[in-house]
């Protein structure tokens, strides 16, 4: 065991806890607890909001393999992961302050009770709700086990150990801690990550002898490698554009990023957000992928994508610093875990069972129902990724994908076209589903684009061809 | 009364909607013209700047300090401060 590079991470975990006991606080004096535990009570601010975005985005990163996969195919992949930088300001300028306001009229704690209010169909209420839980507890499940790895590869304890503390830090916050304690903590592990990311590239750079040296490394080892088209020359122009809609713009439609929009104080939170998010964003994600991409010539022959990370750190620094730095991977997988747990829960509790099973619940019952869904859902992840069913894992695949196919337009048409009523929602939210499974089943793969693009411009015409075929028969509060 | 300043707010709304769609169309087109544009020849023939090849330079180093010199420039210029509140009227 590596007690040098340990040790960082023990103060990491310990600093959480503290988080969330601190936060609990406000949760238990709170007079609106859903408001308060679900979403902070409104009350985030510039930079804080700007973290927790950032690293919650980190989870849709995750999708593309991150360093691992840079680290295979150079460049080309580096060029990919910049398609994030969008993200940064479009997320936040899109919603921006039409949804802030319209999320307190309605007020809204959750995705779902937007869509509800926006609506007013049960039908499109019950389908958002089933694929938010569905997608994203099986996204949450894949998460847990990544983490379970990571610490079971640096401290040599076996799975269940190494999953077991995982866990417990996780819930102890997020269950206590509520929203507030997930978003103080998103503020410190983005923070890390930033910091790290940027210590270890330097030292990589370092150690491969400049920039200049290991640009030359990889030409000699295969030119492909400095080029936009990958290691074997299969990364299309089209293909890696397709990512603008996968991980850039289309992160929009994503549950856990759309309900930050809806937390923060007041505009200048939400301008202060945009300038530092998409530096934050930025920064991280060029630090991150030349991180894998510069570990190459340095350390040939890593077979293990997530791996690299972990290795090229302990090679080129002293254990006490790497452990630091090695906070960071592990700080993504938290936080996007915890984010994801709250949000199935709130959908549990706040969207099926106060709209459904018992509308008349009492203050106090609410607050016992939503710490106990969040700890159970907790323990039900847990016995999941002990040994995960492969239908996690195939759900988990597409699980980004087939949120942003559904939600995608209804968030946004909802915001901005008056005639987008119930009918478009639903056939939008039907058709960017069926279509993405339906296309990732058969492997279509038009003009050799990521999947994801064609259900989401079917689901747009879904969108308002639904909308205009039932225009007459609707008489509904328009949103403004 | 009430219309009238809802009407205000949605329209400051709309139109930074409008720059955020704006901003990330001009951030393609420059993150793949410099991309494709230099980097599609043979890499023997590339040029370097600080080390890197320089469609890499400019596509995502430069690209990604000229998108946060824009939206600096765009937040702290155009984007107005409005009130999230109905501020005085009926809760629901």
């Amino acid at each position: 065991m590596n007690w040098q590079a340990l040790i960082p991470l023990i103060i990491m975990l310990i600093v959480m806890f503290g988080i969330g006991l601190w936060a609990s606080r406000y949760v238990r004096t709170s007079t609106d607890f859903l408001q308060d535990y679900f979403l902070g009570g409104r009350s985030l601010g510039g930079f804080i909001l700007a973290m927790t975005m950032t690293a919650t985005y980190g989870s849709a990163s995750s999708f593309i393999g991150g360093p691992g996969v840079a680290y295979t195919q150079g460049l080309g992949w580096v060029l990919l992961a910049m398609s994030q930088v969008a993200t940064g300001y479009f997320v936040l300028m899109i919603l921006g302050k039409k949804f802030a306001i319209i999320t307190r009229r309605y007020q809204a704690v959750t995705l779902v009770d937007y869509l509800k209010e926006r609506y007013q169909s049960k039908w499109v209420v019950l389908l958002a709700s089933f694929s938010i839980i569905i997608f994203l507890f099986s996204a949450m499940a894949a998460q847990w086990i990544g983490g379970g790895r990571l610490i079971e590869s640096l401290t040599g304890l076996s799975y269940t150990s190494a999953l077991f503390i995982f866990a417990v830090s996780v819930l102890i916050y997020v269950v206590i801690g509520g929203f507030r304690a997930v978003a103080l903590t998103d503020a410190i592990q983005g923070s890390i990550m930033f910091i790290g990311t940027l210590i270890l590239l330097i030292a990589v750079i370092i150690a491969g002898g400049g920039i200049s040296n290991i640009i030359q490394d990889l030409n000699a080892e295969n030119p492909n490698l400095i080029t936009p088209f990958g290691a074997e020359g299969n990364l299309t122009p089209a293909y890696v554009s397709s990512f603008w809609i996968l991980v850039g713009v289309g992160v929009i439609a994503l549950p856990q990023i759309a309900v930050r929009a809806m937390s923060y104080k007041n505009s200048k939170s939400m301008h202060r957000a945009i300038i530092i998010g998409t530096i934050v964003v930025g920064f991280i994600m060029l630090n991150m992928h030349l991180i894998g991409v510069f570990a190459r010539p340095i350390l040939p022959g890593i077979e293990v994508g997530d791996k690299v990370m972990p290795l090229i750190a302990l090679e080129t620094m002293p254990a006490w610093l790497a452990g630091t730095v090695l906070a960071a991977p592990m700080a993504a997988i938290m936080s996007t875990v915890d984010s994801l747990l709250l949000l199935v829960s709130s959908t549990v509790v706040k969207d099926v069972y106060l709209n459904y099973v018992q509308p008349k619940a009492s203050h106090k019952k609410i607050k016992q129902i939503s710490i106990g869904i969040t700890a159970l859902l907790g323990i039900i992840v847990f016995l999941f990724a002990l040994d995960p069913p492969n239908l996690i894992i195939w759900l988990n695949l597409f699980a980004f994908g087939g949120l942003e196919a559904a939600f995608i337009w209804p968030i946004v048409m909802g915001l901005y076209w008056k005639k987008g009523n119930k009918y478009g929602a639903f056939s939008s939210m039907v058709v960017g589903i069926g279509s993405y499974i339906l296309m990732d089943l058969l492997k279509i793969q038009p003009f050799g684009m990521h999947v994801v693009v064609f259900p989401v411009i079917l689901s747009f015409f879904a969108y308002v061809i639904g909308s205009l075929a039932t225009n007459n028969k609707m008489k509904l509060p328009a949103t403004d | 009364m009430k219309k009238q300043k809802e009407d205000n707010r949605f329209k400051i709304a709309n139109r930074e909607a409008l720059i955020g769609v704006g901003l990330v169309l001009f951030n393609f087109i420059w993150w793949f013209g410099f991309a494709y544009g230099m980097g599609s020849k043979d890499p023997s023939q590339y040029t370097y700047v600080f080390g890197l090849p320089a469609w890499f330079f400019y596509s995502c180093v430069v690209g990604l300090i000229v998108m946060v010199v824009l939206v600096i420039f765009f937040v702290k210029k155009y984007f107005v401060e409005v009130s999230f509140d109905d501020k005085g009227d009926d809760e629901k």
